[in-house]
């Protein structure tokens, strides 16, 4: 299967990044390049197989619910794009 | 001096026929020298390196033993973020990023007494092979500056090639310190999945990430990485064992040393200068006593196109962080919140970054997960079991580290399918969260060749002896460019 122009489009809002017209054509091609190559994957029979999702089988560790971290907060927030009396600053989502 | 083994330095300093200050010093000014050329750096900080040297030479002359590597010099990789030093990971997301903490690595080799000069160049967010996706510019191969040094951590093997540093750290997900390593002529190890830890590494996928040293020689590589290995809480993955001295094994006799030749890395595919190369170090090899054997991993063909739905999905959600809300670049215009998304990312990422993390999205979506990361993830699994099986008839894999030797700026970056089969032999290693080695092993055209070693889980010890046997025989990582004397 191929990605279409609208499919490319989708796909770039999900991953929210901005894709110009002139730069779609490109990446479509690009990305049906990269999907055919990994397509040979459907091909292998892996039924019964259990996923590997990690290198190494190891469980999540747990800790005791204590504090262990300093507050750092102004170190945080100085290194913010904007930032008023220790909170991050975005556009307004709440009209 | 530049071409001194760590050991060697560390015995000079020792016993004060030289200073840190001077070492570094030295090192410094051949940064100032060759660096314009080659782009291996990013950032430097002399008088942040000086500071250090101090600290260290008040170490040495205390009277006291300082830990064997106090006062050599050292690279960080820009992608293990550090304290008040810019941190970039190659990206314009983090072009201005001043950490707020060190990473673990950074941590061990600041209490090692190591001297941080400065951060090295690489592909951006650690997203390629050959060191063109660097928003600071491609780094040069010191022994041709018409190639590239391999990637991803291109900037630590063309700081090292050149003596601009003894020694460096990398990261490799998918060959990024054994390909760099091999292309510029020098030793680079992989660690076992969760040997180094991974905080304050920035991720690209965590479930194939591992930091490691890379060097003139395995010995180099066996001290940096007692070092840099060790248990920390911080990373979730991290293993917690008993500290190892890697340089146990070093010089431990090949005698008996069953070397496995997958029939797969033997085919087509790799250049006639690479295989000579390689089967020469395999002579040498049986020269020195160990033997060869035919193995299969009959689904290692498959690494890369499973690696590729892998690494991209858990780079798409390793990304997601990077928002321009509290930290890196944000856009300057925008309407709405989902716009400032939108344009800081479209912004702040460049052509392969953005390729991986649609690839990743697309592949994680609603519809698309079971058929393409579910099978991934399964196909994993088979990979990884054909080194379980193999390694019941050898004690290392050896072969080839790359297919070729560098090639040309420009040569595979219009294809990006091209440029991912040049991981095409290290991929598997990931997958299996296996440790693996690239050695210098000889020339093609005045070009450096890698012998790839690759070893059961935690027998890093064993196989830095199997290199450092081969390294006492030949002479292969000691040659050095020329013109950067």
């Amino acid at each position: 299967m191929s990605l279409t122009p609208d499919d490319v489009q989708r796909i770039a809002h999900l991953a929210r990044i901005e894709i110009s017209a002139a730069e779609s054509a490109q990446t479509r091609e690009q990305l049906n390049a990269i999907l055919a190559f990994v397509e040979q994957l459907q091909a292998v029979d892996t039924t019964g197989i259990v996923p590997m999702a990690h290198a190494v089988d190891v469980v999540q560790r747990l800790r005791e619910d204590r504090v262990t971290e300093t507050d750092r907060r102004d170190d945080f927030m100085a290194i913010a794009p904007e930032s008023e009396a220790g909170l991050y600053l975005v556009p307004k989502v709440i009209e | 001096m530049i071409n001194s083994s760590l050991r060697e330095l560390s015995a000079a300093l020792a016993q004060k026929k030289i200073s840190s200050v001077e070492l570094t010093t030295l090192f410094l000014d051949r940064i100032e020298q060759h660096n314009p050329t080659l782009n291996a750096f990013i950032t430097v900080d002399r008088e942040r390196a000086l500071g250090l040297a101090r600290a260290a030479d008040a170490k040495l002359g205390a009277g006291e033993t300082a830990p064997p590597l106090t006062g050599i010099p050292l690279a960080h990789k820009d992608i293990f973020c550090t304290r008040g030093l810019r941190t970039t990971c190659g990206s314009k997301m983090l072009a201005n990023f001043i950490s707020p903490y060190d990473a673990h690595v950074v941590e061990r080799m600041n209490d090692a007494g190591m001297v941080l000069l400065g951060k090295c160049n690489m592909d951006e967010f650690a997203m390629g092979s050959s060191n063109e996706t660097s928003y600071f510019g491609p780094v040069k191969n010191p022994w041709d500056t018409a190639r590239v040094p391999g990637g991803s951590s291109g900037g630590s093997a063309a700081a090292i090639a050149a003596r601009l540093v003894p020694a460096a750290t990398g990261t490799d997900t998918g060959g990024s310190i054994r390909q760099p390593a091999a292309l510029c002529g020098l030793t680079g190890l992989k660690p076992t999945y969760g040997v180094v830890s991974r905080y304050g590494m920035i991720a690209f996928a965590s479930s194939l990430d591992q930091g490691g040293p890379m060097a003139k020689s395995a010995e180099d590589c066996a001290l940096l990485l007692n070092a840099m290995a060790g248990f920390d809480a911080r990373d979730s993955t991290s293993l917690d064992r008993p500290a190892e001295d890697y340089t146990r094994d070093l010089d431990k006799p090949l005698d008996g040393l069953r070397i496995g030749l997958p029939k797969e890395f033997f085919g087509a595919g790799m250049s006639e200068g690479v295989r000579a190369a390689v089967e020469g170090a395999l002579a040498e090899y049986r020269r020195l006593g160990a033997t060869t054997v035919e193995i299969s991993l009959p689904n290692s063909g498959l690494s890369v196109p499973a690696y590729y739905v892998i690494a991209p999905a858990e780079a798409s959600s390793n990304l997601a962080r990077f928002d321009g809300v509290r930290y890196g670049h944000r856009a300057a215009e925008y309407r709405d919140l989902i716009e400032m998304y939108e344009k800081t990312r479209a912004e702040g990422f460049g052509a392969e970054v953005k390729r991986r993390i649609l690839i990743g999205t697309y592949v994680l979506s609603h519809g698309y997960y079971d058929a393409y990361y579910l099978k991934a993830q399964q196909v994993r699994r088979l990979i990884a079991a054909d080194f379980q099986e193999a390694f019941k008839s050898c004690d290392v894999i050896m072969g080839p580290t790359a297919p070729s030797v560098a090639f040309k700026f420009g040569e595979k970056s219009a294809d990006p399918v091209e440029m991912y089969l040049s991981d095409i032999y290290t991929i598997a290693v990931n997958l299996a969260g296996l440790p693996g080695m690239s050695i210098p092993c000889g020339f093609e055209q005045g070009l450096p060749v890698g012998l790839q070693l690759i070893a059961p889980w935690f027998a890093e010890a064993k196989m830095l002896g199997v290199a450092h046997r081969y390294q006492q025989a030949t002479d292969w990582h000691t040659r050095m460019p020329e013109g950067w004397q």
